[in-house]
């Protein structure tokens, strides 16, 4: 029965986005206020119809009912609840109910935050999301359902991929569809920009916030998918240009370059029309990933089940939404005006440079990923792209997006003083080339690659002292927590936000720098040495989980002879589906991480054990962790709760509660 | 002296158990074997390298690399031995060929293009802007409007 | 061409590239070997181990060599394919059992009937890297003077071989 409530919670959630897409974009056309008025309350009902639908599917997986097909198929009696309810957006059908209730709860933001908004403009967003929420909902209905029922019941469910029970995977999705989805206020902002003809700061101004905040959840779902390969995979690594992962980073860079420049058209209107582009740009590669991901076009072990009528679908769709916004684009762009001026070298200049740099970047990230297919398709052979493209391809082209990350704070809007601001980064410079050259010579192992990275991330650390310490002198204030407290939020958070970046970069060089491996046979008693820790093996004892056998090995760490921890590596056999899967023993600490996992038992009783140690490894995800700070600080500025507050306390009592009666 | 030993032996805390030994026979060419495997793509799997796969055809194949390197065998000899045999398919770094020219050259040329593009922008875009200049007319009313505004505050 | 319909254009072209692409098999590797000189190999017979069976001894012939295990499911969806040829006679088919166990393979050869006058075994898949082989069944069209013409990826089914084997092997015997 409540299956069967979720699914007709759907078609109606249906018919409110076709009346939500339609009628206040019409409105806004002609008009009409009582049209216009339509898109405030639509959102909200696709909403409270979404989440109906979404419990529905929750309720099916904790009571356990295997009368529904998807529920069947990722599920099992044996699963703990947690997992149950994660594996909600364990597959395809359930993961896109997970893609479609988060863009509602945006459009209810939407809804919340939007009363200093013209209506025109606030009934073509939320019209726009509407239209992307008729498509992602139609395509449920018809070849997704997630509540298609399965007669007669399955006795249990084939279980949740084992690889996917773990808390990392369950976090990994919301996190990054929130980012991803969260792009579509940025598109629809862009898109209402442009039907309206109304293309000035103002807009850009509105924007920010939005696209920050998705920006933010992005940084987090992409570092947590990293997180949890590096310790779920087994084998250490993180990051492997799969074209899944791919299709996360595209949105992420594009998304970064919107940022920047929807700060620069914010702050001198300048360059709409690039920002448009890049808005529309930004969502697009979201939906793209969407389709690479659920499509069979590429290979990949994240790729969800595939079937010819999806993918079609979904490209279908991909051609309606991003096709006509470039049909609207190229319509409507040439009319939209200049804006201010600025020289070739000014801070305008360098934002713009860094959106070059970004832009550039994603181009070689797509190019690499769709290349495959293209030569495929062109019967001109089946190669393969790996990381060892994308590695040589993308470091040369960040390396100088980071130095104008130093350089761009510290120059003038407008037009900037180039012996001035040279002179001004001196210290600076010198202090990051010397350091940079000697630290890994000091820590035992240069390589020019090494001191590259090192370069880059204190460039980016004292350039950010430089910028602090000038605006600490234009800032007023007894003292220094005085003025420090005088700054702005916007400012730290663009502080702490590259900061990260180095952070980030200060992982990266080092673990590729200075890991170490070894793979090894353990008998009981026997010892290895890695990153002058000793381990030592104290046997294997079998355990039982709730859905799985392992073997579980005891290893007593030491450094200098002083104990250091115990680790435990497992391997399981989950009983469903009778697969194996290694369960990586790791000891994470500020300036390393110690990872151990078995591999096989061998013949006279021993493990083959492959030991791992991997200096400031998660100074990646640390990285990742201060950029999305950076961003949520941003957002929380002064000038945002302060117009938040200013438009609750302005309107009198008398016209909101005539506004209400109207809506 | 062996009492001394047997003591040794009872305190708790020494173990003489050995340094465990490498899992491979030959370190070194186990080294050369991850090297190459890494690059290498495990033919029957989503997207793995020949490193990371615990499938049958990948054991097979890193068989095949290991007694190609006790062979003596240089990279590109191995290399060219299983491109011969599965195509380029195999090679995660794509060969440099006609067919991946503007795979390899296209980061560069986007990046060229869109430096390019920015500079020719903003170049023309200043020009645009200086060339309005007020004409002398203009600048008679600004002054009025000026001293009007002075007056008025 | 106007700036502003560049976007538009390079999404179109994308767009028809991501539908071709969904016809297309990401997975499918076609061989390189398809138009040189067969490997060469000498392997026990599965059947009589004191003999070898070598492609040489094939020179003059045209002849098809279907890898295939009793392990393979996909083997038994294809067998009755590979009876039908070897009961019409049309052109032979040479069986290369591999990376499988003898007993199991006689006994499957037994329960399910045998359409290769002879079967070589590949017991550690190393004829197999040679030919490429990545999965099991795969078919090679070979012709007399020893080259690879056609590799078949995958269960052969009638009509491939109505509308692509035999129309070939017929091609082949002309020359």
């Amino acid at each position: 029965m409540i299956p069967e409530i979720g699914h007709f919670a759907l078609i109606l959630a249906l018919c409110v986005a076709v009346v939500q897409s339609s009628l206040p974009i019409y409105g806004a056309a002609v008009g009409n206020s009582a049209l216009m008025a339509v898109a405030k309350p639509a959102a909200r009902g696709q909403f409270l119809l979404v989440l109906i639908a979404f419990c529905s599917l929750g309720y099916a997986f904790a009571d356990k009912d295997f009368s529904v097909l998807y529920v069947a198929a990722t599920s099992n009696s044996q699963l703990p609840l947690h997992y149950r309810l994660a594996a909600i957006w364990g597959a395809h059908e359930g993961s896109l109910l997970l893609w479609t209730f988060i863009l509602t709860i945006w459009m209810f933001a939407v809804t919340l935050f939007s009363t200093h908004l013209p209506d025109t403009m606030r009934s073509r967003i939320l019209g726009v999301m509407g239209l992307v929420s008729m498509g992602f909902l139609l395509f449920m209905l018809t070849v997704s359902n997630p509540f298609e029922r399965l007669i007669p019941a399955a006795a249990d469910g084939r279980d949740l991929n084992p690889l996917l029970q773990d808390p990392g995977m369950v976090m990994h999705p919301p996190m990054l569809y929130m980012g991803y989805v969260g792009f579509s206020v940025a598109f629809a902002f862009a898109i209402a920009a442009l039907l309206g003809g109304n293309l000035d700061a103002a807009w850009a101004r509105w924007s920010r916030p939005w696209t920050t905040v998705a920006w933010c959840f992005l940084t987090i779902g992409i570092a947590l998918g990293s997180g949890w390969a590096y310790y779920e995979l087994g084998w250490g690594g993180w990051w492997f240009w799969d074209p899944v992962e791919n299709a996360s980073f595209m949105p992420w860079l594009a998304g970064t370059a919107l940022i920047h420049s929807l700060a620069v058209t914010d702050k001198r209107g300048g360059f709409k029309v690039w920002t448009v582009l890049l808005a529309i740009m930004a969502f697009s590669l979201s939906l793209l990933g969407t389709f690479l991901v659920r499509s069979g076009v590429l290979t990949s072990v994240h790729a969800f089940a595939t079937d010819p009528k999806r993918g079609l679908f979904i490209l279908a769709f991909l051609a309606v939404v991003i096709g006509g916004s470039l049909v609207l684009y190229a319509w409507r762009a040439p009319r939209v005006g200049l804006g201010g001026g600025f020289s070739l070298v000014s801070r305008e200049a360098m934002l713009l440079g860094n959106n070059v740099l970004l832009v550039a970047a994603m181009g070689s990230v797509l190019l690499g990923t769709l290349y495959p297919l293209f030569l495929d398709a062109l019967d001109l052979g089946k190669i393969s792209v790996g990381p060892p493209y994308f590695d040589s391809v993308f470091a040369p082209l960040m390396t100088p997006a980071i130095f104008l990350m130093g350089i761009g704070p510290l120059v003038q809007w407008k037009k900037a003083d180039m012996p001035d601001l040279a002179k001004r980064l001196r210290w600076a410079f010198g202090v990051s080339l010397v350091t940079a050259l000697a630290l890994p010579i000091i820590l035992g192992n240069w390589t020019p690659l090494l001191s590259l990275g090192l370069l880059l991330a204190i460039w980016i650390v004292t350039t950010a002292l430089v910028s602090l310490r000038e605006r600490l002198a234009h800032v007023e204030g007894s003292g220094l927590m005085a003025r420090l407290m005088m700054v702005s939020r916007s400012y730290w958070g663009m502080l702490l936000a590259h900061c990260g970046i180095a952070v980030f970069i200060v992982g990266v060089t080092m673990v590729k720098g200075f890991e170490t491996e070894q793979d090894v046979r353990m008998n009981v008693g026997e010892t290895a040495t890695i990153g002058g820790y000793t381990f030592r093996f104290d046997g294997a004892q079998d355990v039982m989980g709730p859905n799985y056998t392992a073997a579980r090995g005891t290893f007593h760490v030491s450094q200098d002879g002083r104990d250091a921890t115990m680790m435990y590596p497992e391997k399981r056999r989950y009983t469903a589906q009778n697969q194996v899967m290694t369960e990586a023993a790791i000891d994470s600490g500020l300036l390393r991480d110690l990872y151990v996992s078995l591999g096989e038992p061998l013949d006279d009783g021993a493990w083959s054990v492959r030991l791992y140690y991997k200096p400031f490894v998660d100074w990646i995800w640390g990285g990742c962790l201060i950029m999305a700070l950076g961003g949520v600080l941003a957002v929380s500025d002064r000038r945002y709760r302060l117009a938040w507050r200013r438009e609750a306390q302005d309107v009198p009592a008398a016209t909101r509660t005539a506004r209400r009666k109207v809506a | 002296m062996r009492w001394l030993a047997f003591m040794v032996l009872l305190m708790p805390g020494v173990v003489l158990a050995g340094e465990a030994r490498p899992l491979a026979d030959d370190p070194v060419a186990e080294a050369r074997l991850k090297h190459l495997a890494v690059e290498l793509r495990c033919l029957v799997c989503q997207n793995q390298t020949l490193a990371d796969s615990n499938a049958p055809l990948a054991e097979d194949l890193r068989r095949e690399v290991r007694e190609m390197i006790a062979k003596n065998m240089s990279d590109k000899e191995i290399i060219d031995f299983l491109v011969s045999r599965y195509g380029d398919f195999v090679l995660y770094r794509p060969p440099m060929k006609a067919t991946t020219t503007l795979l390899w050259l296209g980061p560069f040329v986007l990046l060229a293009g869109g430096a390019i593009a920015l500079v020719t922008a903003l170049r023309r875009r200043g020009k645009r802007l200086t060339d309005a200049a007020i004409t002398d007319e203009e600048h008679r009313r600004v002054e009025q409007l000026l001293s009007q505004g002075v007056k008025r505050s | 061409m106007n700036r502003f319909v560049l976007p538009l254009t390079i999404f179109a072209v994308m767009v028809g590239f991501l539908a071709v692409g969904l016809t297309l098999n990401p997975r499918e590797i076609p061989s390189p070997l398809v138009g040189k000189a067969a490997p060469l190999f000498s392997l026990p017979q599965l059947h009589d181990q004191d003999k070898v069976f070598s492609p040489d001894e094939m020179k003059g012939q045209v002849w098809l060599l279907n890898f295939w295990a009793s392990w393979c499911s996909g083997c038994k969806t294809e067998h009755p394919v590979l009876m039908q040829l070897a009961k019409s006679g049309e052109v032979p088919v040479y069986g290369m059992d591999y990376k499988d166990e003898k007993e199991e393979a006689v006994t499957w050869l037994r329960r399910w009937g045998n359409p290769y006058p002879i079967v070589a075994v590949d017991a550690a898949g190393r004829v197999g890297i040679d030919y490429g082989v990545y999965g099991v069944p795969e078919t090679y069209v070979i012709d007399k003077q020893g080259v690879i013409r056609y590799k078949q990826i995958g269960p052969l089914d009638d009509e491939t071989v109505a509308k692509k084997i035999l129309p070939l092997v017929k091609e082949l015997r002309a020359r």
